[in-house]
Order: C-alpha cells, then sequence, then structure tokens
C-alpha cells in the first residue's frame, strides 16, 4: 500500500508538471514574448543539468570515483560524433562504465 | 491511425532503441533490488519518466516518505514545464488527443515533437503516433528488464544505470551539434551558440559543489532562470538603444 502511494504521488506531480503550461496558457490567453523564447533556450541548458545530475555522485560523493564516467562520457560523445548512431552511443557508453566498474575500479 | 503509426515508425527508432535499452536497464534494477515486476510495469505506464523512475528504485526501497518523493518528483520533473512551454503552440489546437499528449510528453518524445509534423499528416495523428509507439517501447523494455533480471547473476547488471547518462550525453551532443552547424551558416551568434548549454552546465555544478548532493536541482534552475532573464533583459535593452 505504501509503495503505491510512493508511485501515485510520483505520477501525480509529473503529470501536473507537464500539464501546467497548458492550463496556464489555455484558450486565447498568448505566452509572453519572454516565455516563448524560454522554450526554445531551455532545452539545451536542462539537457547541460541533467548529465551533471546523472554524474552527481562521481562529483560530490563517494560513488565507484568520477573517472569510470567521465571515461564513459567521453566514449558516448567520441562514438556519437564519429557515427551518429544513438543505439551504438548509448550502449558503447554503459559497456564501456559497466566494464569499468565491475571489472576495473 | 496504424497507417500514421506505420509511417512515424521510422522515425521513432532511436527512441525505440534508447528506451527499449534504458526499459530494460530500469527493469533489471528494480528487479535487482528485490522490487516486484508489477511495480516496474505501472511506474512505466503510470508515471513514464525516466529519469524519476530510476530515482523511484531507491526510495520504493526506503522508508515510506510521501512528500520527500513528492520533492524528489518536482525536482526531477520540473524540467517537463520546459517542454509544454515550448510545444504550447502546436498542441493547443489538438482537442481531444491533447490530454494523452500532454501526459506523455517525455523527454525523448519531446525531442521528436519539436520536430514538427512532416508535410502531409495530421498533426492530432502524427504527434500521438509519436507519443503511443514511444511508451509502448518504454513499457516493453520494462518488461523485458523484469524478466532478464531473474535469468541473470547478481551484479551482472552493475552500472547499467549509465543508460541514462548516456541518453543524456548523446541528447545533448546532437543538440550542440546542431547549433554548431547553424553557427557556421551564420544563421546564429556565438552567444546563442554556447549560452544555453554553459549557462546549464555551470549553474548545475556551482549548486552542486555548493549546496551538495541532496538538494541541488532547485537552486540550479533558479539559477539558470535568472541567467536567461538577465540575458534578455540585456539583449532586449540593447535591440532599443539600436
Amino acid at each position: 500500500m505504501q509503495q503505491l502511494i510512493t508511485i501515485a504521488v510520483a505520477a501525480a506531480v509529473t503529470v501536473v508538471l507537464r500539464a501546467l503550461p497548458f492550463l496556464v496558457f489555455s484558450g486565447k490567453r498568448k505566452p509572453p514574448a519572454f516565455v516563448l523564447w524560454l522554450g526554445g533556450q531551455l532545452p539545451r541548458a536542462v539537457m547541460a543539468l541533467l548529465v551533471i545530475y546523472c554524474l552527481k555522485d562521481g562529483i560530490a560523493g563517494d560513488a565507484p570515483g568520477l573517472l569510470p564516467a567521465v571515461a564513459a562520457v567521453g566514449t558516448t560523445v567520441a562514438l556519437h560524433l564519429w557515427k551518429k548512431q544513438m543505439i551504438l552511443s548509448v550502449a558503447g557508453g554503459t559497456l564501456c562504465y559497466m566494464l569499468l566498474v565491475q571489472f576495473a575500479v | 491511425m496504424l497507417k500514421t503509426m506505420r509511417r512515424a515508425f521510422p522515425q521513432t527508432m532511436p527512441v525505440m532503441a534508447g528506451y527499449l535499452f534504458l526499459g530494460i536497464a530500469f527493469g533489471a534494477a528494480m528487479q535487482s533490488r528485490g522490487l516486484p515486476a508489477w511495480q516496474s510495469l505501472l511506474l512505466s505506464t503510470a508515471v513514464y519518466g525516466g529519469s524519476l523512475q530510476f530515482a523511484l528504485v531507491d526510495s520504493l526501497c526506503a522508508a515510506f516518505a510521501p512528500l520527500t518523493v513528492a520533492l524528489l518528483s518536482a525536482l526531477i520533473q520540473a524540467r517537463h514545464l520546459f517542454y509544454g512551454l515550448s510545444m504550447l503552440e502546436a498542441y493547443r489546437p489538438l482537442g481531444r488527443h491533447k490530454p494523452y499528449l500532454v501526459f506523455a510528453l517525455t523527454d525523448e518524445t519531446y525531442s521528436l515533437a519539436v520536430r514538427g509534423v512532416p508535410a502531409g499528416e495530421d498533426p492530432a495523428a502524427w504527434y500521438t503516433a509519436i507519443s503511443a509507439l514511444d511508451q509502448v517501447y518504454w513499457v516493453a523494455g520494462t518488461l523485458l528488464g523484469a524478466v532478464a533480471g531473474t535469468l541473470l547473476p547478481t551484479g551482472a547488471l552493475r552500472g547499467i544505470d549509465f543508460a541514462m547518462t548516456a541518453l543524456f550525453t548523446v541528447i545533448l551532443t546532437d543538440q550542440t551539434t546542431d547549433a554548431a552547424a547553424r553557427f557556421r551558416k551564420g544563421e546564429i551568434t556565438l552567444t546563442e551558440l554556447l549560452f544555453a548549454p554553459l549557462l546549464g552546465g555551470l549553474a548545475t555544478l556551482l549548486s552542486l559543489l555548493t549546496v551538495g548532493r541532496g538538494s541541488f536541482l532547485l537552486p540550479a534552475m533558479g539559477l539558470i532562470l535568472a541567467g536567461f532573464g538577465g540575458r534578455y533583459a540585456l539583449e532586449r535593452k540593447g535591440v532599443k538603444a539600436a
């Protein structure tokens, strides 16, 4: 039951956040120019935020260390610049990380 | 709708690969912590948000704390406010299709939706097709992961959650190479190319290093909004002066 509530809370918060912009700016109310401009700017900023969010345990904590994560991120970027195949880059980077944390560190 | 889905399918293939892989990683991570498969499937159906679902694996194992879960969800999912803002005009006229499209607007679906609708396609059907296909991949991956997690020896999947990091890295790399191409063609300025990713990265690093791991997302997002607000005000002042 408690786990069901946990899942329900997470689902509710998620759907509210996804719906909020559409509710606030529904009908004829046009969002201000700044808000529309921000909508175009934010994706790249947020993606940078998310990458660092994922690396938080290596940067500020006690996880297996930053080195495997940095090596795997580097592998991912290099693979992606080379072949531009999302699945190859994601799978290659992940495999690199798994090998490093399971056998090297 | 099925015909639209067939035409939309090739465009969703990168997401299919990513979602099957991440879904498997998520299902296996849940399984490796002793959480039942039905919870994994419920999360992938009702929450449908990869980063939050990975974070919830810990919450589901820890003591019951609904308020903490609400705050954690809000922090991780706040970026969806921005996806909504950027899809406002495209989704505005879509009527009865809109509720599901809004519910299913994940990072990856947004990355497909933001490209717009191909010529000749009905927007409502097109957006619904990519959104529904993406969720099918995600739920199917979760199910496969839950099964695989029971078959593989413990520890064999250690580190598989890096798939999420790799996915975000790939998206950021794509965004940056696209912007760099537009910069080389002279369509955007150097500031436009560098400002957003640098602001996002530096603001997040700064608040991580000062506030610590527990609660750095909120100050990071505050800094990002302040940074964009400052730039917008400065550039508008520049336009008025010129």
